[in-house]
């Protein structure tokens, strides 16, 4: 029977020819990441479990990202559970201050990521991983305790909805928008328990940021997994898809998500009413060097709008380096915005960037749930990095081409 | 198990059940004192122990943060009444214990302080106050066994002590 990518990587981890959409299946995993706020449950749950070592010291990752430098006492204490886990346990891939970064970035980066490989992560991001043709899902503390100890994840085999994108995309048009795109066109639960396999002209010339960009979010449509073609690993030519849907890229603008959900999208010509307090532009979304390239080519000889806190997070330390060497830094400072250390930050509310009550942001992050960023009462817009740079300097939600 | 329903809307999120800013610990306590904060700042003071949210579909969409079921059940929520459920919840839910289940005919028709009656074993949900009943949705005999040992650890726990499982 043909099979998709999703299939075939799901097939080869229980050893079975094939599976089928519906099926529940035990699979090996190739790796096991945790972060600073899911990892601390996992090892209390590991240490019920009565194992006297983890399935594979090598295999497991542990990224305390999300609160570093760690914002507070309880955070701290956090990490230092992970620390001492990793210690006692022999667990090559810990990552301290110097060496951390956002995980999904991070990963990725280090080449911890192959194609054909299966990862479980207790943080839900973790399907960016897809866009490396890896089959990749976000789990919760408990099914990482549990792969640490085994080295197995019980999954549903998912149905498929296959993207088919094409056409040239539009002046400032990044991956991102692309993505808001499809989650504005099904919901955020339009592909609830599903892969979301993206495929056309458009998705096979886009980086491999942008791909990771686009798989980080099909969890914000509820999807399973987010999957591209890679290296020999493709889906066949008939295999069973529940949709395919086509979409014209080329009819696509710079999308906006409005509060408080990622699928309450609008077009940017439609949005520049909205005035902001602050602007981020980073995450394990967008904080790429690719990322910091397009910010850079914005803020380049324009300041940022005096009522406007615009703050820069570079997602790993090599992204940072890399910025500085480029001389990106210069021209971020120069435009009045700051630059913060590696981190998840603002982007779920942590630190470095919280908003009062009432304050709005424009954010290149993946969520604008209620108080997501801060205050219960403070709002957040979604968007590509070029609008969030714009904005930061037309101190309301605009596009580069009205500066 | 009997008690009171909470209402909620569609599309109830991570953050709503548990802010990230109560995210520097994992302890139950501490997280059930914030639990649907964001939401209905009052809902721990209206909570009886007992008691059961009833939400729309895609119910704990967002992160895959643990705390947010294990807030529910620290607050002495008995179980989570949904149309859908969002999958990481949905498993999140299975592996801690905390029982959900899922009719959209039940979430529908259940009004906020409805008196519910559910038996977890059959799935059957009685509105008591409305005088109407309500099939859930059963699960696959593998998660039924998951539920049946109490969750995910304790599955492991079982298969190990039979001579399965990792040594």
């Amino acid at each position: 029977m043909p099979q998709t990518i999703t299939e075939k990587i799901l097939a080869k981890h229980c050893g079975k020819k094939e599976v089928h959409p519906g099926e529940l299946i035990e699979c090996d995993v190739d790796l096991v990441l945790g972060n600073d706020i899911t990892a601390p449950p996992a090892i209390k749950q590991f240490n019920l479990i009565g194992v006297d070592k983890v399935f594979d010291p090598d295999k497991i990752y542990l990224v305390p990202d999300h609160f570093t430098p760690e914002k507070d006492r309880k955070s701290a204490e956090q990490v230092q559970m992970m620390r001492e886990f990793a210690k006692k346990y022999k667990i090559t891939h810990f990552f301290e201050i110097g060496c951390v970064g956002v995980e999904h970035a991070l990963l990725p980066e280090m080449g911890a990521i192959k194609p054909g490989d299966l990862i479980i992560g207790a943080d839900s991001h973790t399907c960016t991983y897809g866009a490396l043709g890896a089959f990749s899902t976000g789990v919760g503390s408990t099914d990482m305790a549990a792969a640490m100890a085994t080295g197995k994840v019980w999954l549903k085999v998912p149905e498929a909805i296959k993207f088919v994108m094409n056409g040239k995309l539009n002046k400032w048009v990044e991956a991102k928008d692309l993505i808001l795109y499809v989650i504005g066109l099904i919901g955020v639960d339009g592909a609830r328990y599903m892969t979301m396999e993206f495929t056309g002209d458009t998705i096979s010339n886009l980086s491999v940021e942008g791909k990771l960009t686009m798989a980080n979010m099909a969890i914000e449509a509820g999807g399973k997994n987010g999957i591209f073609e890679a290296d020999g690993w493709k889906s066949d030519k008939d295999a069973h898809y529940a949709k395919v849907i086509e979409i014209d890229c080329s009819k696509i603008e710079p999308q906006i998500a409005f509060p408080h959900l990622p699928s309450n999208t609008r077009g940017v010509s439609k949005s520049t009413d909205v005035k902001i307090d602050q602007s981020v532009i980073g995450s394990c979304t967008n904080g790429r060097i690719e990322d910091l390239r397009v910010a850079a080519n914005v803020l380049k000889g324009r300041k940022v709008h005096k009522d406007v806190r615009l703050v820069i997070l570079p997602a790993t330390q090599k992204i940072y380096k890399q910025a500085m060497k480029e001389g990106l830094f210069e021209i971020f400072m120069a435009a009045g915005g700051v630059i913060t250390t590696p981190s998840c930050g603002p982007c779920l509310g942590g630190h470095l960037g919280i908003l009062a009550e009432g304050e709005r942001a424009i954010a290149t992050t993946n969520r604008n749930f209620v108080g997501r960023m801060g205050h219960p009462k403070s709002e957040v817009y979604l968007s590509n990095v070029a609008i969030a740079a714009a904005s930061a300097i037309l101190g309301r939600i605009g596009s580069p081409e009205e500066l | 198990m009997k008690g009171i329903a909470h209402k909620f809307k569609d599309n109830i999120d991570t953050d709503l059940i548990i802010p990230a800013r109560y995210l520097n610990t994992s302890d139950p306590v501490e997280l059930a004192k914030h639990c649907m904060e964001d939401a209905d700042p009052d809902f721990v003071k209206k909570v009886s122990d007992g008691d059961f949210i009833v939400g729309g579909e895609n119910f704990g969409c967002g992160s895959s943060r643990e705390h947010a079921p294990i807030a529910i059940k620290a607050a002495g929520i008995s179980a989570v009444i949904a149309k859908s459920f969002a999958r990481i919840f949905y498993r999140n839910a299975i592996n801690i214990g905390l029982p959900i289940l899922e009719s959209k005919e039940a979430a529908d028709q259940i009004a906020e302080g409805d008196e519910i009656e559910v038996d977890l074993t059959t799935g059957k949900i009685k509105n008591l106050t409305k005088n109407q009943n309500h099939q859930a949705q059963s699960f696959p005999e593998f998660m039924q066994s998951l539920i049946n040992a109490g969750g995910l650890i304790e599955y492991i726990k079982n298969l190990r002590s039979h001579g399965g499982g990792p040594k």
